[in-house]
């Protein structure tokens, strides 16, 4: 791959590789370090090896409370998102219709809209349906704002499928109906898994709007918030910590879903 | 029942928006026949057999399978398979699973399925690669699947959309000569469309020529070689000269023609009527043109032309020459009888040729 490049613009990139990282895991291992020091507060030097933080969020029944919100949350959208996202993706792969750019953006739309600004609209359209303030609202708000998420990862699968597949299913005897179960689904669920997966741990570590809609049944990460405006506590630390081993494996599944051997384009 | 036609297209168009795909394609296709549609692309040849195959529905006309009608009715209740140019094989079945496909479709069950797709198998020389991934075959073997999985429901009609196009030349013709063997044995008609001339005419018993959505001939490969109905068909064909003039006298055995080079004598033709002083096209095989240096006697048909180049592979050659008038012409010869002429380029040499060897192109 390197073969002819300027040694001094490999170097240069590889530093930028390296700084990129550093600025994006030394917090959080940083507070994966402090979540397991004795010290009430964050400072160096050290105090000594604890697990002290990790058994008070163990006994503290509002954080389970929260991590099953979320994790009920989290496995709703997945599914929801998915399903919408599959939809919307086959409609793009599938129809040529008037109108389908704005269609594509408009479906694409939410993960662009700032989430305040989101989480607002979501808590006044839910409250004007009556809707808000439980469970099924942070449902709601997360699964519009995870679809385009999957749309995208199940219409670039979908895009590297040869056209004629589905026509030849067709020509070999399969209605449309069973030709969705037989060829298409099989030839995106890599991509079905993933989106699944990526769907949840959007869903799992998204805060503003879940705060604005969520009312008493918080999820973790408004949960954190709670503790964080109460207290500085390394709690939060070790809840972070859990919090982000949760969503890294998601995104790991999902990415190892997604290099699936079979499906690479022959 | 067995005298019907197994495809009949009555009066079929095809338009895509304001853009006419085909243009009153009315044709029959015969049971057992190897018929293929033939044009560059555009011409409208895979519109035509996506028609066939229930891919495409026509804007008028009828299309008539076995004597039934069959507008409208969705490709999956048709048994029209198709062999794509892609191949379209499914990457995430085997092998077998591949050729199982149909069968499965139409609910056969298990057992019977695994039977009639390993007999394919066996019968395309695959069997061994069953349980192999699609992605682990080569080219070859890859088009084989898409046969079998093709033929796997005994159909009466398979269909084929340049399905030789992505190999090389080595395995096209080696696939060309399984393809016609196949389809003797099988008597089942085969309906293949190609831009390749050499395909075309080395398997078909009848070709249909077709530019811009219109069908410009229908023959056998030897009627369309040797007359040619049209200007379009005898360019396509690619070895024809063809030269355009007035008819000076008709008589019963000759005919004379005035063009811009010069009066030409043709042998009348039979099916062809003209009156005096109407306008005629006729072509003249390359291949029945002959070079002479200027000045030898010719009792027939001769020009002069200049040599612009030629091409010297296999085992004939092709010179390429201009009139004084401009117009460009061919000549294909054998080794052997250009030895005796001197045809460096800019040389000025004696084209000659038979009138018996000149064909009205009737289309004209």
């Amino acid at each position: 791959m390197t073969g002819n490049r300027n040694p001094l613009i490999n170097g240069l990139l590889k530093l930028h590789i390296t700084l990129c990282l550093i600025f994006i895991f030394a917090p959080i291992a940083g507070s994966f370090v402090f979540s397991l020091n004795s010290d009430r507060f964050p400072s160096l030097p050290l105090g000594s090896f604890s697990t002290e933080w990790y058994r008070l969020i163990w006994e503290d029944p509002l954080v389970w409370a929260g991590f099953f919100n979320t994790l009920l949350v989290g496995a709703c959208v997945a599914a929801i998102a998915t399903l919408l996202g599959f939809g919307g993706a086959y409609t793009d792969f599938r129809y040529k219709f008037f109108g389908k750019p704005v269609y594509l953006a408009l479906a694409l739309l939410p993960p662009t809209i700032p989430v305040v600004i989101m989480g607002l609209a979501m808590l006044a359209f839910l409250s004007r349906v009556s809707l808000s303030g439980n469970v099924i609202s942070v449902i709601i708000a997360h699964g519009v704002m995870c679809s385009p998420f999957a749309m995208a990862i199940i219409r670039l699968r979908l895009s590297q499928m040869d056209p004629d597949l589905e026509a030849a299913a067709w020509n070999l005897g399969g209605n449309e109906w069973v030709t969705m179960r037989h060829v298409i689904i099989p030839f995106t669920k890599p991509a079905i898994y993933a989106a699944l997966f990526i769907t949840m741990a959007v869903s799992f570590d998204e805060f503003a709007v879940a705060w604005f809609v969520s009312g008493l049944n918080e999820t973790l990460p408004v949960k954190v918030l709670g503790f964080l405006q109460g207290q500085v506590s390394p709690r939060i630390n070790a809840i972070g910590s859990l919090a982000f081993v949760s969503s890294i494996s998601f995104i790991v599944i999902a990415q190892l879903l997604m290099r699936n051997p079979e499906s690479k384009p022959s | 029942m067995l005298d019907t036609p197994i495809v009949h297209f009555d009066n079929v168009v095809k338009k895509f928006g304001s853009f006419t795909a085909v243009e009153k394609a009315d044709f029959q296709i015969a049971r057992g026949e190897f018929l293929a549609i033939m044009g560059s692309s555009g011409c409208g040849k895979t519109t035509t057999l996506r028609m066939l195959a229930g891919l495409e529905d026509p804007t008028e006309g009828n299309i008539l399978l076995d004597g039934e009608k069959i507008n409208g009715k969705p490709t999956w209740e048709r048994d029209t398979p198709m062999v794509w140019q892609s191949l379209a094989l499914f990457p995430f079945l085997t092998v077998q699973e591949n050729v199982e496909f149909s069968l499965k479709m139409r609910k056969v069950p298990k057992g019977q399925r695994r039977e009639r797709a390993r007999k394919w198998l066996d019968r395309l020389g695959i069997l061994e690669f069953a349980d192999r991934n699609i992605s682990q075959l080569s080219g070859g073997q890859r088009q084989r699947v898409a046969l079998a999985r093709s033929l796997v429901t005994e159909p009466k009609i398979l269909l084929l959309d340049e399905p030789l196009s992505a190999l090389d030349a080595h395995l096209k013709v080696r696939m060309q000569s399984v393809l016609s063997g196949l389809q003797k044995d099988l008597g089942i008609t085969f309906v293949y469309v190609t831009h390749s001339m050499s395909e075309a005419f080395s398997m078909a018993d009848r070709v249909v020529i077709m530019s811009r959505g219109k069908i410009e001939q229908i023959g056998t490969p030897e009627e369309i070689y040797r007359e040619p109905r049209n200007r379009f068909v005898a360019d396509f064909l690619g070895s024809s000269n063809v030269f355009d003039g007035s008819l000076k006298s008709s008589g019963n055995e000759v005919w004379q023609i005035e063009t811009e080079h010069s009066s030409f004598t043709l042998k009348a033709p039979s099916e062809v009527q003209k009156t005096d002083g109407s306008p005629v096209a006729f072509a003249v095989s390359s291949e029945n043109m002959s070079l002479a240096a200027i000045g030898t006697p010719w009792a027939g048909n001769s020009i002069e032309a200049t040599v612009v180049g030629g091409e010297f592979a296999g085992a004939s050659a092709t010179v390429f020459l201009e009139t004084d008038q401009g117009q460009e012409l061919k000549v294909q010869k054998g080794h052997d009888e250009l030895k005796t002429v001197d045809i460096r380029a800019g040389q000025k040499l004696l084209v000659h040729w038979l009138p018996e060897h000149c064909h009205v192109l009737p289309g004209e």
